[in-house]
């Protein structure tokens, strides 16, 4: 039995957005499974209860982390890595999902007018959500 | 789509998809979870912090509270696991030969990576301390 190709929409863009969530998705993972893994490496074995370590293996953020038996969040869960690497999460999974949410709100949406302005405001919300990050993760 | 073409759900729901109707569903699903968590979860920290607000305390108390967490859990393991799926199969076509077998992988891992820390979950929240 030969194996059909996988059906792929069309038109570079859609294309664009098509690797992107996937390509993202994977990413995020490996996100996800290095900061739980350094999580681990830096103690939080005794330090961190579940719920603690969870918050910090989706977002890698100090304040994350703030109500557990750590005793100094300066050794090793704040610093600039962690603030690179959480700003980079929030870019890609915010694009993730929104772009997500557009797919799904597109599915609905017959006028060519709603479309262009669910686009507007999809875009709108990432770049928000884009400088929120960066306040959250400067002022943490 | 269904609701532009006149099909009930009902009819939706008797649509014999299998899986991949499953599959389908449950990612979009899951993913507008983690959208509406996150969402609110940023909104109502900034609220929180910045001026107290008693909603923005009543909306963080409950999705801290057990049930909510069983819920968020339940979409981003399932949408982690679901999209790999997804994503292995679209860069690797031969895979689409195992599809069925995949979809039963999926399961297999899913179930005990959700029930275990689920039942933490709801033994701290039935049982504090």
């Amino acid at each position: 039995m030969s194996i059909p190709h996988p059906a792929r929409p069309s038109g570079s863009w859609e294309h664009m957005l098509w690797t992107f969530t996937r390509l993202s998705g994977l990413a995020l993972l490996l996100f996800g499974a290095f900061s739980l893994a350094m999580g681990f490496v830096f103690g939080g074995r005794t330090q961190l209860d579940l719920p603690g370590f969870m918050r910090w293996m989706f977002f890698p953020n100090p304040n994350h982390v703030v109500n557990s038996d750590i005793p100094d969040v300066t050794a090793g869960w704040s610093n600039a890595f962690w603030q690179i690497y959480s700003l980079l999460m929030v870019a890609m999974a915010s694009a993730h999902g929104l772009n997500g949410v557009r797919m799904i709100l597109e599915d609905y949406l017959r006028r060519p007018l709603a479309v262009v302005v669910l686009r507007m405001l999809i875009f709108g919300s990432w770049i928000a959500a884009l400088i929120v990050a960066v306040y959250v993760v400067l002022a943490s | 789509m269904s609701a532009s073409r006149g099909v009930s759900v009902l009819q939706a729901l008797r649509y014999r998809g299998r899986q991949g109707m499953v599959s389908w569903t449950l990612h979009r699903l899951t993913g507008l979870g983690i959208v509406l968590f996150v969402g609110m979860h940023v909104v109502a920290a900034f609220f929180l912090q910045q001026f107290g607000d008693p909603v923005a305390t009543a909306v963080t108390a409950a999705y801290e509270s057990w049930p909510t967490q069983l819920f968020v859990y339940f979409c981003v393991l399932y949408h982690a696991l679901n999209g790999a799926r997804l994503a292995l199969m679209d860069l690797a076509p031969s895979l689409l030969r195992f599809q069925h077998e995949l979809v039963w992988l999926q399961w297999a891992i899913f179930t005990p990576a959700y029930l275990l820390p689920a039942f933490f979950l709801v033994r701290g929240g039935l049982f504090p301390g």
